[in-house]
Formats: C-alpha cells, sequence, structure tokens
C-alpha cells in the first residue's frame, strides 16, 4: 500500500473513535467544547505519531514477549514529554483537561496502532498511519465538541451565537449527554457509512 | 475522618461521582464486556481485586520513591508499570494457588492493563493527597461503582438481544445512548450528598 493510502485510511476507513470504537474515555470526557476536543487530540496526535516511529525503527529489537510492556514504556514517555510541555506552554488547556492528559498513555488508539501497525511496518508508513489516525482523532473529537458546546452552551468556539433569550440545553455540556451525543453521531456514521456502501454496491452491479 | 465522614465520602464515589458514568474512566471495557452478564461479573470481580492493590501500591511507591528522590515528573511512567507488573504478577499468583479464581477471571486480568479507571483512580488518590486509609477505602468504592454501572449496565444490554431497533443504532450507538440514561440516573443521587 502506498503512504498516501495509509494516511488517508486514518480519516475514514478506521477513523477513531466512531469506526474504530477506542479510545472512549477521553473522547467522551473532554469534548464539553471545540477547543478541548482539539486540544485533546493534538495531544494525542503528538505521542500517536512520536510512538509509532519509536516501536516501527525498534521493531527488530524488541523481542515479542515483553512487546506490549515494551510498547507501554514508549508511550509513556512522550506521554510526559507532552504533560511537561502543556505545563509550560498551554497552562490553560492543562488544566482542563486534567487527568486525562497522564491518561493518554492508556488511550487503546495508540497501543492499538502501535500492535496492529507500527510493530510490522517500517518508520515512513509508520508515521502516515499515525498522522492519519491522529487526524482523524483529532477532527473528530473538535466536530464532537463544537456540536456539544453549540447545543449545551450555545457558543461556538467561546463566542456566543445564539439571540439572548436563549436557554442552552445543558445537559449536551453534562456527564450524560457526553454518552448520548457519541451514540448519536455513532449512529449518524453507521447511517452514512452503510449508504456509501449500497452506492458502492450498486454501481457494481 | 469520623465514620460519618467516611460514609458519605464512600457514597460519594459510588454513586453521586461514579468512576464510569461521571468521570469516564474504563470506558472501552465498559462497552466490550458489558454484552453478557457473566463477563460483565468477571471484569467487575477482577476489577475490585485489582484497583485496591493497585490504589495502595502506587501510593507507596509515590510517597516512599518518587517524593523522596524528587522525581514526581516519572510518576506517569511509574505507575503505569507498577500496574503491568502488578497485573501480571496477579496472574501468575492465582494461576499457582487459586486457580478456580484465576479461570473465572483469567482472560479479564490483561485487558486491565489498558483500563484507564486504574490509572485514574490512582493518580487521582495523588492529585486529591488522600492519606493510606483514604486511599483504601476511594480505590475500594471507586471499584464498586464501577462493579454497579458495569452489571446493571449488562443487565440492561442483555434485552436489547429481543428488541428490534433502526440498523444504524445497533450494537455499540444504542450502548452508549443507553450508558447516557444510566448516567441520568446516577446523577439523581447528588442531592444525597449535597452542595453539587
Amino acid at each position: 500500500m502506498s503512504i498516501t493510502r495509509e494516511f488517508t485510511k486514518g480519516l475514514w476507513e478506521i477513523l477513531p473513535p466512531f469506526r474504530l470504537v477506542l479510545g472512549l474515555c477521553p473522547t467522551l470526557a473532554v469534548t464539553t467544547s471545540a477547543e478541548n476536543g482539539m486540544g485533546m487530540g493534538l495531544a494525542t496526535t503528538f505521542v500517536l505519531v512520536c510512538s509509532n516511529l519509536l516501536v516501527s525503527l525498534l521493531r527488530k529489537i524488541i523481542p515479542s514477549k515483553v512487546r506490549i510492556a515494551a510498547y507501554v514504556v514508549i508511550i509513556a514517555s512522550f506521554v510526559v514529554i507532552v504533560e511537561l510541555m502543556m505545563q509550560a506552554y498551554a497552562f490553560p488547556l492543562y488544566q482542563a483537561l486534567g487527568i486525562f492528559i497522564p491518561l493518554i498513555v492508556v488511550n487503546c488508539i495508540i497501543l492499538g496502532r502501535a500492535e496492529a501497525f507500527a510493530g510490522k511496518n517500517g518508520p515512513v508508513a509508520s508515521i502516515a498511519d499515525g498522522l492519519g489516525v491522529g487526524i482523524g482523532f483529532t477532527i473528530s473529537l473538535a466536530v464532537l465538541g463544537a456540536f456539544r458546546e453549540l447545543i449545551g452552551s450555545g457558543t461556538v468556539w467561546g463566542n456566543s451565537v445564539f439571540w439572548e433569550s436563549f436557554e442552552p440545553f445543558t445537559f449536551m455540556v453534562r456527564a450524560p449527554g457526553a454518552f448520548v451525543a457519541l451514540g448519536l453521531f455513532l449512529a449518524a456514521i453507521n447511517l452514512i457509512s452503510s449508504k456509501l456502501d449500497d452506492r458502492k454496491r450498486r454501481a457494481q452491479s | 475522618m469520623s465514620f460519618g465522614d467516611y460514609m458519605l465520602f464512600i457514597v460519594s464515589a459510588i454513586l453521586v461521582n461514579n468512576i464510569l458514568l461521571a468521570k469516564f474512566l474504563g470506558n472501552c471495557p465498559f462497552l466490550g464486556v458489558s454484552k453478557r452478564m457473566d463477563t460483565a461479573t468477571g471484569m467487575s470481580m477482577a476489577v475490585i481485586f485489582v484497583m485496591v492493590m493497585a490504589g495502595m501500591i502506587t501510593w507507596l511507591v509515590q510517597y516512599y520513591i518518587l517524593v523522596p528522590l524528587n522525581i514526581e515528573y516519572l510518576q506517569t511512567i511509574a505507575f503505569i508499570l507498577v500496574i503491568a507488573a502488578l497485573v501480571q504478577l496477579v496472574e501468575i499468583v492465582m494461576a499457582k494457588s487459586l486457580p478456580a479464581l484465576y479461570r473465572a477471571l483469567g482472560i479479564f486480568l490483561p485487558l486491565i492493563t489498558t483500563n484507564c479507571a486504574v490509572l485514574g483512580v490512582a493518580i487521582i488518590n495523588i492529585n486529591e493527597e488522600f492519606d493510606f486509609v483514604d486511599t483504601l477505602v476511594f480505590s475500594l468504592a471507586s471499584a464498586v461503582g464501577y462493579s454497579l454501572a458495569l452489571i446493571l449496565f449488562a443487565g440492561i444490554r442483555e434485552r436489547f438481544m429481543l428488541t428490534k431497533m433502526p440498523k444504524a443504532f445497533q450494537g455499540t450507538s444504542i450502548g452508549l445512548v443507553v450508558a447516557g440514561f444510566l448516567a441520568l440516573a446516577f446523577s439523581g443521587f447528588s442531592g444525597l450528598v449535597g452542595g453539587h
């Protein structure tokens, strides 16, 4: 498969968290606004690309019996780097995301890509894969965050957009709304992809 | 803390600030193993066991190794290694000494390493500056809350097999919507603790 293909599959085919239902905890927790969702997505992308690269470079050295432990250490090291960098340069975002920054370590998307892709493929393809999946994840989180922010607090990127007497539907920014919003998004994506599959099949026949 | 304070603390961790439904920790296994009641119970037992052990050990690691050596920034790496090693150790010991329990929990133990609820509770214990007894109580109460939500959810999800629903909603999608209503039900308990 070509490099572009490795990149673009992360944007639709295995788009996390919708097509590839992994990494739900950060998805549910930080998408109260578009800004938080995007920050989380970018932090995850950085860790994902770096860990994919390192895992791919070391894939012939790491013995397969202890590979999961080795991957976890690699991922954890990059998470610490992100954590310290965010403390230094993006402190408000660091506070908003809170406990979910150290928890990037146990985001199953990253370990999943290391195990399913980077451990078997070369460094360039692994970077493309990491970037694709990471950017797909970032876009998903930003869109979900924007949706919840618009309905739940009546704002877009922190700017109020509705008329003055608009009463925001605060259910959406609270915990139960996170589950319901993600469930509805997942259903929408299922619907779109089954429609697309139908069309493809009809075009072929 | 007095006895009453502890009760409040426990009720809050189990019901009001439920780790799964209010703090969003450990959601991947929550959706993964909740399709059947027996897997949900197995996972719950494994989580209770590992979360309490991990809570205690990471607390000791933090205050007797990381803080004296001034390397708190390594917390994330140290904790995940402790949890991974602990899970492995529990697996080996259990296979040798408690084969019946091992057979029941077997496949769920390795999954727990990447259950963010375990690492999450370990980090919350440190962030909230709990002492050792608080850590023990909080870890246990959180794990019980996790199990309660997981088993209730599995009970609801088993009914889906008999239900007709739009194709797009089948599987995880309807699961998430129902989890949202479960979260809504749990948030109804917030009056119990007050001030939330």
